[in-house]
């Protein structure tokens, strides 16, 4: 008798994303785009698209999860999680392959799905029941429980659009908590709210573990997965890249993915350079003009820009975007607004001075590009450098301060009594 | 209704027992085939939530209104009385007609405001559920049968609009009157069929829902609501009878207020009904798997 719960074999999906929009040019172009334009939205609507316009979400990934398993899958933005939930959980259905689920299946992307603002909270909880899937006779069996859970007596007949937040959130929770799945799919939304309820949403999942459900689990927390996971899976690029137990594959996708951001000597020159004028060459350096990948918190930084010859005209400037870990512009800077710096056509080479810098422990990366501010962009160089802040302690407590947990920037605080 | 905790009787209690899904039972998950058919074993496991949608809608339909299901009985009166005014009155159809023309506008107006509020809030039903449809599964196809489902509440309680009209005009049923439930069930057909239709291209061509209030104004038209069937051209009638609803209308009215049945009109349109509900529902199926897609 096979004892897997799920069998993933071979899975793809390929979405038709929007094909990119021409501009006009010419009165009689945009004349005609706005007489054709509605046959080609009909077609990309109906689904004809080029290859240009198609790209794979998730390809050939075959995984085997025995009953009982707590599965973590992590991975950047963009590597596939979402779309593996939603096939998995019947949303959207595969392009190629296929999953087989044995067991009765319950999937939670977000809490409070169809909770309706005008019924009251005994209501919602005999819909959003229905709608994760319980029987009537099930939910009004539980239906103390549920409420008990929230701690909602007082109000489960006021309609939940009275309701605070917190209160929707521990009444949906509650219901969800109250499901009864063999196998569990779980979007990494249970870790949103306030640090009681994420505690008390791990401590459920803890007891889906210990009673020997099968539990898939999507989250950007490795921290999580690492304490509630039996095994883990990192996805990248729509692919799973890396299996086994969670502590390693975590361990493994921090180092790579701080491998991928920074470069590591804080000097890079461009790999695939486009034609024309184009930004060649990147440094970072500290304070002593030594050029590093490595920062603390509080440090001066220089940013050493070259393009690659003449360009088009005078008067433009450089644009910096500053990237987290998870690929999140943070922070951006630019030469024209902000300093009123405008380049000649014969500089080549561009400085910025920055800091001190006010980032937690954690990888960034830079991308740059040059243009006329707000009118033409010449080049756009994504992601070209990378670098570490290795030790964040700017309040000297001896603590590190790291964006895993704390976010990505520390702002000057005082704290004062007010009385 | 209500629902009350601590409200289980025995024969719910027993229920438990019958596991959700069957024991054991694998749930393949593949690419969708060409042709795929109505699960009608699954839309009966899903039979609960068709009614709490049901419930939801009829439920959160007249909250916060004044009148509440008064509406219900306002509607077609209203409409019934304007039209009576303006054809009847000043158009001069009332000449045309048998017996009282409000009451014979009135009996054409109670399936077609039925048809014409359930296509709307069916066609409409989907894109309104998008935040269902992006994150949980169930078959779609309940959102639009839900929407159209609840508007028959409407519908029953236009009866007892029409059993107090008949009692003013003093006109009795017949013994046609038997009939009424096959007319009452080929609009459900006829409306669950161009409902779910209209749904299913809403989703992907947004321009539907724009083109569907002019398509509603003009199937009014062209439907025996105003009018008797009889001033059609005999050559054109077969032609009319295409329209679902011409048949179901004017037998319908035939079953209420009696009269010769006309048996060809009914016999097309009780075949273009079976089409366009197949079809319908054949489109649904098609793209529903890309729903979640592109909504």
């Amino acid at each position: 008798m096979s004892s897997e719960a799920i069998v993933i074999e071979k899975l793809g999906k390929r979405y038709t994303i929007g094909a990119p929009q021409t501009r006009d040019t010419t009165l009689r172009e945009t004349v005609m785009s706005f007489v054709t334009a509605p046959w080609q939205r009909f077609r990309h609507l109906a689904g004809d698209s080029s290859a240009a316009t198609r790209f794979w979400a998730l390809q050939d990934v075959s995984v085997r999860v025995d009953v009982g398993e707590v599965i973590g899958i992590v991975g950047p933005n963009g590597a596939g999680k979402s779309t593996l939930l939603k096939i998995l959980s019947r949303i959207t259905p595969p392009t190629t392959g296929f999953v087989d689920l044995t067991g009765r299946v319950s999937s939670l992307l977000e809490v409070g799905t169809g909770f309706h603002p005008e019924l009251t909270g005994r209501e919602n909880v005999f819909l959003n029941g229905a709608i994760l899937g319980m029987y009537r006779a099930e939910i009004r069996r539980k239906f103390d429980a549920i409420v008990a859970f929230a701690e909602l007596e007082k109000f489960i007949d006021t309609p939940v659009k009275h309701y605070s937040s917190g209160m929707f959130v521990r009444l949906a929770f509650s219901v969800a908590a109250h499901l009864d799945p063999e196998i569990l799919i779980v979007d990494e939304v249970l870790s949103v709210g306030d640090l009681h309820f994420r505690n008390r949403c791990l401590g459920r999942m803890q007891d889906l573990r210990g009673e020997g459900r099968t539990v898939l689990f999507v989250s950007h927390d490795l921290t999580s997965v690492r304490q509630l996971c039996t095994r883990a899976l990192l996805l990248n690029g729509g692919r799973v890249v890396d299996e086994g137990a969670p502590g390693d594959v975590t361990r493994r996708y921090e180092q790579q993915h701080h491998a991928h951001a920074a470069a590591r000597t804080g000097a890079v020159d461009r790999a695939h350079p486009p034609r024309g004028y184009h930004l060649r060459r990147a440094e970072l350096r500290n304070a002593g003009g030594a050029v590093t990948s490595r920062f603390d918190a509080g440090d001066m930084m220089e940013i050493h820009l070259w393009a690659s010859g003449r360009a088009p005209e005078n008067s433009y400037g450089v644009e910096f975007k500053l990237l987290n870990d998870d690929d999140e512009v943070i922070s951006f800077g630019a030469a024209n607004p902000v300093q009123k710096t405008y380049y000649q056509a014969d500089d080549q080479h561009f400085v910025c001075r920055l800091g001190p810098l006010p980032l937690t422990e954690g990888a960034y990366a830079f991308s740059f590009s040059v243009g006329v501010w707000n009118t033409e962009r010449w080049d756009s160089w994504s992601k070209a450098v990378g670098f570490t802040i290795e030790r964040c302690d700017l309040f000297h407590t001896g603590h590190g301060i790291a964006n895993v947990n704390d976010g990505d920037f520390v702002i000057h605080q005082q704290w004062l009594t007010g009385n | 209704m209500t629902l009350k905790a601590g409200d289980v009787r025995d024969d719910t209690e027993k229920m438990l027992v019958v596991p959700v899904s069957p024991a054991r039972r694998t749930l393949r998950l593949e690419p969708p085939r060409a042709w795929q058919m109505l699960d009608l074993a699954e839309l009966r496991d899903y039979r609960e939530l068709l009614f709490f949608f049901v419930w939801r809608d009829v439920k959160v339909r007249y909250k916060q209104t004044v009148l509440g299901a008064l509406w219900a009985v306002i509607q077609p009166l209203a409409t019934t009385f304007f039209f009576s005014l303006l054809f009847g009155r000043f158009g001069g159809m009332s000449r045309q007609v048998p017996g009282p023309y409000a009451l014979y506008v009135f009996v054409g107006m109670m399936p077609w405001t039925f048809f014409s509020n359930a296509v709307v809030l069916a066609a409409n039903s989907l894109v309104g559920s998008s935040h269902l449809i992006t994150k949980v599964y169930f078959p779609r196809i309940l959102i639009p049968v839900a929407a159209i489902a609840s508007s028959l509440v409407d519908f029953a309680i236009s009866f007892f609009v029409l059993a107090i009209m008949m009692a003013i005009y003093g006109v009795a049923p017949t013994w046609r009157i038997v009939t009424l439930p096959l007319f009452v069930a080929g609009t459900i057909v006829a409306a669950a069929g161009s409902g779910v239709l209209f749904a299913a291209m809403i989703v992907t061509y947004r321009d539907v829902r724009h083109a569907l209030t002019f398509v509603m104004q003009l199937w009014l038209f062209a439907s025996p609501v105003l009018y008797t069937i009889d001033i059609i051209p005999p050559q054109y009638r077969l032609v009319y009878a295409i329209n679902p609803l011409a048949g179901m209308i004017s037998g319908f009215r035939t079953s209420v207020l009696g009269g010769p049945f006309p048996l060809d009109v009914v016999l097309i349109s009780t075949i273009t009904t079976v089409v366009l509900a197949t079809v319908g529902i054949r489109y649904f199926l098609q793209v529903e798997r890309r729903f979640a897609d592109v909504i």
